[in-house]
Formats: C-alpha cells, sequence, structure tokens
C-alpha cells in the first residue's frame, strides 16, 4: 500500500510578520528580532519562561514551532510521534559570533557555556523536543538555499517507514539581522499534497 | 527494500592516514592523544589527537590542494580521495555526497585567519569538496551536534531507499580549534591527561581531529572486505536538556531498542557495542542506565575516545569504521584509559584486547540538543 501524506499546516515567520497556513497572525512595525519575537511570543501567548534564555534561532524555531502543534495538540495525554527535519544556510552562526568575541581579546575573555551550547544548530531542536516531549527522530541539514526537495526525501522517508506519524520539518535561518523561518507539518490528512513542488509554492509565497 | 551497505572507508587521524594503520595503531592499544602546549591553539596545555600537519602538507601537494583551501578541507578532500580511487566509481547523478560536521571551518572567524569569515559558512565547505571531485550532486550536510557521523549513515540509507541515489559517500570531520576548546574547557569538561571513559578515575573529556569517510551503497558488486550490513537505526530525542544528557538515559534507551527491533536482533545476538563514551559523569552515567535498562550489560563494550579523543562531527562514523575492522578481525578492542568502574550500574567494558567471533555490533552517539542514535550492523562476509 502506498500511503499519501499531506501538509497540514504551515507557518511563516519573516519581515516581522508571522502567519499561519498563509494568513498574518501577528505583525509589528518593530524591526529589531529580539523586540518583535518578545512582543510576538506574548501576543501568541507562548507561555514558556525558557523561551527568553534561547538564542536568537532557537528562539525562531520554538515560536514556529510552537503555532503549529499547539494547533495540532491532540487530546490524549501521550505525545505524538513527530519527527524533526529542519534545515537553513547560516548553521548557528549568528550564536557562534558571539562565542568568538568572548574569546578574541585575552584581557577580557568570557567564554560561556549559556552561550557555548547554542554554537550548534540543532539545539533549536532540543527546545523543541522539551517543550512539547518529542522523543522522535531529529535531523538537522545545511544547504546553500532552501531546498524542498531534500525535506520531502528525508520526511517521505520517515513516514513511509513509521519512524515518525507526523514530521515537522522546513527551513530556520537566522544570520546577523535577517531571519526566516517557514515550517510545516506533514501528516497523512490535510488540503496540501506533500509534493517539492507545493513545498516550495508555499515557501515563495508568503 | 534494498540492503543498505557500508564499504571503502578511511580514517585520516594522528595515528595515521589510512584505516588499515589506524586499527593496526589500536590493536596494539596505541594510543594518538598526547598532551600539546601550542600558546597559538589554546592558553593552556591541552591532551588531545591532532594530525601531523607535516604528513598532511606531503598529501595536501600530491592532491594539488594549494593553500586556497583550508586544513579542514584538505583533511577531508585526501581523505575522500582515497575511498573514491578505491570504488573507481564515475561520479554521476546516481551518487550523492554527505558531509557531517558540527563547526566546519570554524577557525575561519579568528581575527588571524588567513581566509575569510565567510568561509565558516558550511554550505561553502560542501561547495569546496563537490567542486575538487566534480560530484554531480550537492553536498547534503549534516550538522547535529556529537551523532552527526552515525546519523549520516541513517540520512545515506534514507536517499538509497528512497532510490534517489544508489551509493552516497560521507565525509565527517572537525578540528580541535579554540572556539571548541574555550566552549568545552568553560563547562570545565576538559581532562588534560588521557580520558578514562566510564572509570572511577575519570576527568573529562579530550577533544581529537579526524576526518574520515566511507561509501555507503545498495550495489553488491561495490563491497569491500570490511563491508557490513545495516540492518536497523534509530535516533530519538531525549526531550530533557539542551546540555546536561537524561537522567534515565531515555533517547537513548529508545533509539538502541528501535534500532533493535528494526533490526529483529536479541540482546544476546549483539557481539559488541561501540559506545559513546565520553568520558564526562553525566555521559558515561547515563550510558550505563540506558545499557542496563535494555539488559545490555553483559554485552562487550568500549568506547574509542581513548585512542582519538571526542571528534565531534566526525566521531560516529570513525568508531563506526573501527568497528566494521573489529568485526573481521574478530577482535574486541580495549577500551583504552579503563580501569575500574565508575558508573552506578554494571557494564562489560573490554579492558584488554581479546580475539573472539564477533557477528553483529551496535553503535551509539548521543549529543548536545538531547540527541541520540544507535545503528546495529552485521558482517557480510561470515
Amino acid at each position: 500500500m502506498n500511503q499519501t501524506y499531506y501538509i497540514h499546516s504551515y507557518c511563516h515567520i519573516k519581515k516581522n510578520t508571522v502567519s499561519l497556513n498563509g494568513q498574518t497572525v501577528f505583525y509589528s512595525e518593530d524591526q529589531e528580532f529580539s523586540r518583535f519575537i518578545k512582543s510576538a511570543a506574548i501576543h501568541l501567548e507562548t507561555k514558556y519562561p525558557k523561551f527568553y534564555k534561547m538564542d536568537n534561532l532557537s528562539k525562531l524555531a520554538f515560536l514556529a514551532s510552537d503555532i503549529l502543534l499547539k494547533e495540532n495538540a491532540s487530546q490524549s495525554s501521550e505525545p505524538e510521534n513527530i519527527a524533526i527535519v529542519l534545515s537553513n544556510k547560516a548553521s548557528s552562526l549568528d550564536t557562534d559570533r558571539k562565542h568568538q568575541i568572548s574569546i578574541s581579546d585575552k584581557d577580557n575573555y568570557y567564554p560561556s557555556p549559556s552561550i557555548f551550547v547554542y554554537t550548534l544548530p540543532n539545539i533549536c531542536i532540543g527546545e523543541i523536543s522539551i517543550k512539547h516531549q518529542l522523543h522522535s527522530e531529529n535531523s538537522f541539514f545545511i544547504f546553500d538555499k532552501f531546498s524542498a526537495n531534500h525535506l520531502h526525501i528525508n520526511t517521505e522517508y520517515l513516514l513511509k517507514n513509521k519512524k515518525a506519524k507526523k514530521v515537522l520539518c522546513g527551513w530556520v535561518d537566522f544570520d546577523d539581522k535577517n531571519y526566516e523561518a517557514f515550517l510545516y507539518l506533514v501528516s497523512e490528512s490535510g488540503n496540501i499534497a506533500h509534493s517539492p513542488e507545493e513545498i516550495d509554492g508555499l515557501f515563495q509565497n508568503k | 527494500m534494498a540492503k543498505t551497505y557500508l564499504s571503502y572507508n578511511n580514517i585520516m587521524s594522528s595515528l595515521g592516514f589510512d584505516s588499515q594503520s589506524v586499527v593496526e595503531a589500536i590493536e596494539n592499544e596505541k594510543t594518538g592523544l598526547a598532551v600539546i602546549n601550542n600558546k597559538g591553539l589554546f592558553s593552556q596545555p591541552i591532551c588531545a589527537s591532532i594530525i601531523d600537519p607535516k604528513h598532511l602538507e606531503k598529501v595536501s601537494i600530491q592532491l594539488h590542494l594549494d593553500d586556497s583551501y583550508t586544513r579542514l578541507e584538505k583533511m577531508m578532500i585526501a581523505s575522500l580521495h582515497a575511498i573514491i580511487k578505491k570504488s573507481n566509481l564515475e561520479l554521476n547523478e546516481n551518487v550523492g555526497l554527505i558531509i557531517s560536521t558540527t563547526k566546519g571551518n570554524i577557525d575561519a572567524l579568528e581575527a588571524t585567519s588567513e581566509f575569510p569569515h565567510h568561509r565558516a559558512y558550511l554550505n561553502e565547505l560542501g561547495t569546496v569538496i563537490k567542486s575538487y571531485f566534480a560530484f554531480k550532486n550537492d553536498a547534503i550536510i549534516v550538522s547535529n551536534a556529537c551523532v552527526s557521523g552515525l546519523l549520516a549513515i541513517s540520512v545515506a540509507n534514507r536517499y538509497i531507499q528512497q532510490g534517489v541515489y544508489q551509493q552516497v559517500f560521507i565525509v565527517g570531520g572537525d578540528l580541535v580549534s579554540e572556539f571548541v576548546l574555550s566552549g568545552f574547557n568553560s563547562f570545565q569538561a576538559l581532562s588534560n591527561m588521557p580520558c578514562k571513559p566510564y572509570s572511577i578515575n575519570r576527568a573529562g573529556i579530550n577533544l581529537g581531529e579526524v576526518a574520515a569517510s566511507i561509501l555507503v551503497t545498495s550495489d553488491e558488486n561495490q563491497l569491500a572486505d570490511e563491508s557490513v550490513e545495516l540492518i536497523g537505526e534509530a535516533s530519538c530525542n531525549d526531550a530533557n536538556h539542551i546540555s546536561g544528557p537524561s537522567r534515565t538515559g531515555e533517547g537513548l534507551y529508545r533509539s538502541i531498542s528501535k534500532a533493535m527491533e528494526e533490526a529483529n536482533v536479541q540482546a544476546e545476538e549483539l557481539d559488541y557495542i561501540s559506545a559513546h563514551g565520553t568520558a564526562t559523569f553525566f555521559n558515561d552515567e547515563m550510558e550505563a542506565i540506558a545499557i542496563n535498562r535494555l539488559n545490555l550489560q553483559e554485552v562487550p563494550l568500549n568506547s574509542l575516545k581513548g585512542y582519538f579523543g571526542h571528534t565531534l562531527g566526525a566521531s560516529g562514523l570513525l568508531e563506526t569504521i573501527i568497528g566494521m575492522h573489529s568485526l573481521y578481525r574478530n577482535t574486541l578492542f580495549a577500551s583504552a584509559g579503563y580501569d575500574s568502574l565508575g558508573v552506578s550500574k554494571p557494564m562489560n567494558i573490554i579492558k584488554k584486547t581479546t580475539k573472539r567471533n564477533l557477528n553483529i555490533f551496535l553503535k551509539t552517539a548521543s549529543g548536545f540538543g538531547g540527541c541520540n542514535t544507535a545503528a546495529i550492523f552485521k558482517k557480510v562476509r561470515t
């Protein structure tokens, strides 16, 4: 039997705007990321004190996934098997640069575990997994640009081989002041076919 | 479903520049770790395994790798070159390229670097390696903390099973850099002596650098003498803490148990466990708990960190390659640095290099972000 999969929902965060399934759910005039993401989290009722300790990449990935997973929340107390497949271009370079600055001057040398731990791109997957209690498959990929094709291959494999019931996937990139998140949830139900063409269309549309 | 095999492989490390010589060094219980006092690298002496720069330079000249290539690129290209040559494969559209690394050319961020900062982008590393060999497909870069090297094998399997590629070359590598040393030092996790995984006398981790590469293939005509079949794999998150492993070993427990289920093997069929064993208290204790929850405490187990240190994004791949050779040599390698048990649960740590008939082994890895990966490999020739 050849099961087909669908894009159940999708979320964009870019240009001071958060949107869910193509509809704007939050917009701010403020272009500065940390203020924007904080007001978005308050507005969207992401009540999670740890959020404020995260680095920029994790905040971005966390908020986008929280919007999708909150909407998806099941009635059952048992967490669902939702795999996470994320990708970006800049890896954790935003935080890497901060750690590098902390070790550049021998007379002012202050490397810190709380920064260093975020010098890996997959830490944001850890943050999402902790909040939603996902003991699931996770992979982080680096590409020079968004690749619907690679995300599609990995997601189809995980679903077809019963490694996951759903897959939360997409692109989450933070580099200098530029940021963009496009995450989507793939499952057995939904209205949009899970195909590279559809994924590309959604990525570019908003 | 197609079978997935691990085939031609190479290790470039302080113990040698090919798998054969590295494995022979391990068989003789020789460690690649040494105390290094290099103020240019780190302000205090460290214990690490570092690739000999002179030897790397010699290989680089042979491969026409001039100074437009970074040190890591030279290591990775030299390693990959060896197995592409051995496989004699045409690099057409059916051949994929996966790179596993945590920090890539992170040293390009240093003010004194000869390279521009943008070389620290991992995709640029991918482009350099792709271009050198003229791969038809773009590099897929796996950067998932310390499970990257093992996860890269799982990812290669996905592309083979989905019919995207027939063969995938993986190269894994990371540098011993001030960036990473200062970070682990801020955690007070570095040992200035050779590390002692699972030992009561452990004092923390050592870092190491290697480049390791392997051909993953579904083609039975492309097998090496030491080829193994991937028979089960899984990755599960702890969902507990971003920098500390789960106290119950939850993610590792689930990863191993799912991998065993997929491989359809029972505890008594596992001949050997190549564990992560970083020699930090929390990591080693977590592994002991997971291993006992699975009733695997009798299975001979080692950590190879006492030979290479923690080689980050390469470690899972490096240690899998050693495991393949271990199977065909029917030899359990001693867990370097181990003396007496320093975890709260029993484990069968290999104290002495021993001959034993081996058929199936389990490789595990765990890392920051709560990630864990387990994979099970079986001999192709018995």
